[in-house]
């Protein structure tokens, strides 16, 4: 490949990026818009009177809002893990009789659709009394995460080495010990991919955060968002930057740790 | 709260299923312990999906199942009525509707993300400079939030003040009511959904393309083929099963798709970009007198169709282990 032959291609691929990232340009600009004009026809292409009012109107208002998201989302996390890692290690290593009929029914999990499981945690919820409550909000994100965390857990510390686990017990480690200081610490990348998914899951959830949480401080931002469009409509500098706010975990996410975000679309499609 | 007090009898039933006697007693001890520790690990995983998996689609198939009202959310005593909700349901003028608009969506929005996200991966298997900076760009759509994709497409697609009318008007093109005219709302989440899932199948089929030995192309380049010639001939048959995979897992996902839809139009204008899901939801949520029965019933309908495909996705994978 010489560098010449290949320069269109650049020039094609940066125009189909720019094509496909144009909502995201588009947001970032309606973010800077002053309201005045905001529905100026034809709009202005770039924020050339730029104003940061719509992200004075966030941290005003949608401060607490972003606090309650990384809170469940960081919960998730821990609560995802824990409950999945030890799961895969169970799958990958111990051959669990039961084994088939466990994954079985974790590939269905992922299948139900969120709408269904929101309907039957409102149920639930109603009548224990506990709507509106963070925790309930995490234990129901959590449902997002925790099949493809198996998942993720099994198909990798399957290809940890018996060498590995062996030696250690030997050495008389038990099988807690094995898992302890020797799986998990191995399983680096794959709590990464686990922890980076169940996050942003959590933080981008709409469908239970809607129905398991009304109002009051402790909305998610997706609530916030939500809430905001049908509030003021007229707002749409406000709405935009709280969109942008909403979006910096995914960009983090993309920026840090690429090879985690790849390796998660890709689970469970492609055969290794 | 019995749900908690079965796990451990749930473990001692593991535990009693020993291996055949036929083993040595030592040998017997340790699987038993073996079985007992490897079940030991899966405990937290089997109690949490009893209780937040199995019980919510019980609660929820037994909501389908009755009279349901929030007083009798309140007060108990919901009598049970059998198939009347699905009944009520099937003949529900919305229903012939839904299933329409459910059926179009997921069809349309998989044919086009697929075709796009397949000729994009192709593409993209040439390197060239920024090429993987460009495709790691190109996964934006689908981690952002989906609120925040429905509501950034929202103001674009805004009748008055939007982008999009704005570039149609300067084009010569009459301007649309994207979003609030029966004719264009459901091709409008149409297009939003397609966006969205182009990032997965590019994603996906490109990692099935590296897959493709070189030698393959080398060979057929060395017989004549051309580029054209060289993707139907090579690349597509090589790639079917990865293709079977994506375009399943797209097709469960696009089934549950509820977010963009109900953000975007609520099903609306007049039920035109109503599908199942927000249908459901709407029946469930969405109105000042909830009818949960309903809502609960078209939503196990959901669930049937989901799993259906569901078992088809794992009869493939398994066949797929098995060359």
């Amino acid at each position: 490949m010489t560098g010449k032959a290949t320069w269109w291609r650049t020039g094609l691929g940066l125009v189909l990026t720019a094509l496909m990232l144009f909502p995201v340009y588009w947001m970032i600009n309606v973010s800077f818009t002053r309201d005045t004009d905001m529905r100026k026809t034809p709009p202005d292409w770039f924020p050339l009177h730029g104003t940061v009012e719509g992200y004075r109107a966030v941290f005003h208002q949608q401060l607490p809002y972003l606090g309650t998201s990384l809170l469940v989302g960081l919960a998730t996390v821990v609560l995802t893990v824990a409950l999945s890692a030890p799961a895969g290690y169970s799958m990958a290593k111990l051959a669990p009789r039961g084994r088939g009929v466990l994954s079985f029914v974790l590939l269905i999990a992922q299948m139900i659709p969120g709408i269904i499981m929101a309907m039957g945690f409102y149920a639930i919820y109603l009548s224990l009394g506990v709507l509106n409550s963070p925790v309930g909000l995490v234990i129901a994100d959590s449902t997002i995460a925790v099949p493809f965390g198996v998942l993720i857990f099994t198909a990798f510390m399957s290809g940890i080495p018996e060498e590995l686990v062996q030696a250690a017990t030997i050495d008389g480690a038990g099988r807690f010990r094995v898992f302890w200081s020797i799986v998990l610490p191995v399983s680096r990348n794959a709590i990464v991919t686990v922890s980076l998914f169940s996050f942003l899951w959590a933080w981008s959830d709409f469908v239970f955060a809607n129905t398991l949480v009304g109002g009051g401080s402790r909305r998610p931002i997706t609530l916030g968002i939500y809430r905001y469009i049908g509030n003021n409509n007229q707002q749409w500098n406000a709405i935009m930057a709280t969109a942008v706010v909403a979006s910096i975990p995914a960009t983090v996410l993309l920026v840090l740790a690429q090879r985690y975000v790849a390796a998660g679309v890709t689970a469970g499609a492609v055969k290794d | 709260m019995n749900d908690v007090t079965r796990a451990p009898a749930r473990r001692r039933t593991t535990r009693g299923e020993n291996p055949a006697a036929a083993e040595g007693r030592v040998r017997s001890r340790r699987a038993r312990s073996g079985q007992w520790a490897a079940w030991a690990f899966l405990a937290p995983v089997t109690v949490y999906l009893l209780l937040f998996y199995a019980y919510p689609l019980y609660r929820n198939l037994d909501l389908s199942l009755r009279d349901y009202t929030v007083r009798s959310f309140v007060q108990g005593g919901a009598p049970f009525a059998g198939l009347k909700n699905y009944r009520t349901v099937l003949h529900d003028p919305v229903f012939g509707s839904a299933l329409v608009h459910t059926l179009v969506f997921t069809l349309v929005s998989l044919a086009f993300q697929f075709t796009i996200g397949m000729a994009l991966a192709v593409f993209f298997t040439r390197h060239f400079r920024l090429s993987a900076t460009l495709r790691a760009l190109f996964l934006v759509p689908w981690l952002l939030p989906l609120i925040v994709s429905a509501s950034t497409w929202s103001w674009m697609l805004n009748s008055d003040s939007g982008v999009v009318n704005s570039v149609a008007r300067s084009l010569g093109v009459a301007p649309v009511n994207w979003l609030t005219s029966p004719q264009w709302s459901l091709i409008s989440v149409v297009i939003v959904n397609i966006w969205i899932g182009i990032p997965f199948n590019l994603v996906v089929l490109y990692s099935g393309l590296q897959a493709i030995p070189a030698s393959l192309y080398e060979a057929a380049a060395l017989d004549g083929a051309n580029g054209w010639q060289r993707f139907w001939r090579v690349t597509f048959p090589l790639l079917r099963p990865v293709s079977a995979i994506t375009l399943l897992l797209g097709l469960i996902y696009t089934l549950k798709v509820f977010d963009i839809i109900w953000i975007m139009t609520k099903g609306g204008p007049a039920d035109s970009s109503t599908t199942f899901a927000t249908w459901s939801y709407r029946l469930g949520f969405g109105n000042l007198l909830p009818a949960f029965g309903p809502g609960a019933a078209v939503g196990n309908l959901l669930i049937v169709i989901a799993v259906a495909f569901g078992l088809i996705y794992i009869r493939i994978q398994r066949k797929q282990r098995l060359t």
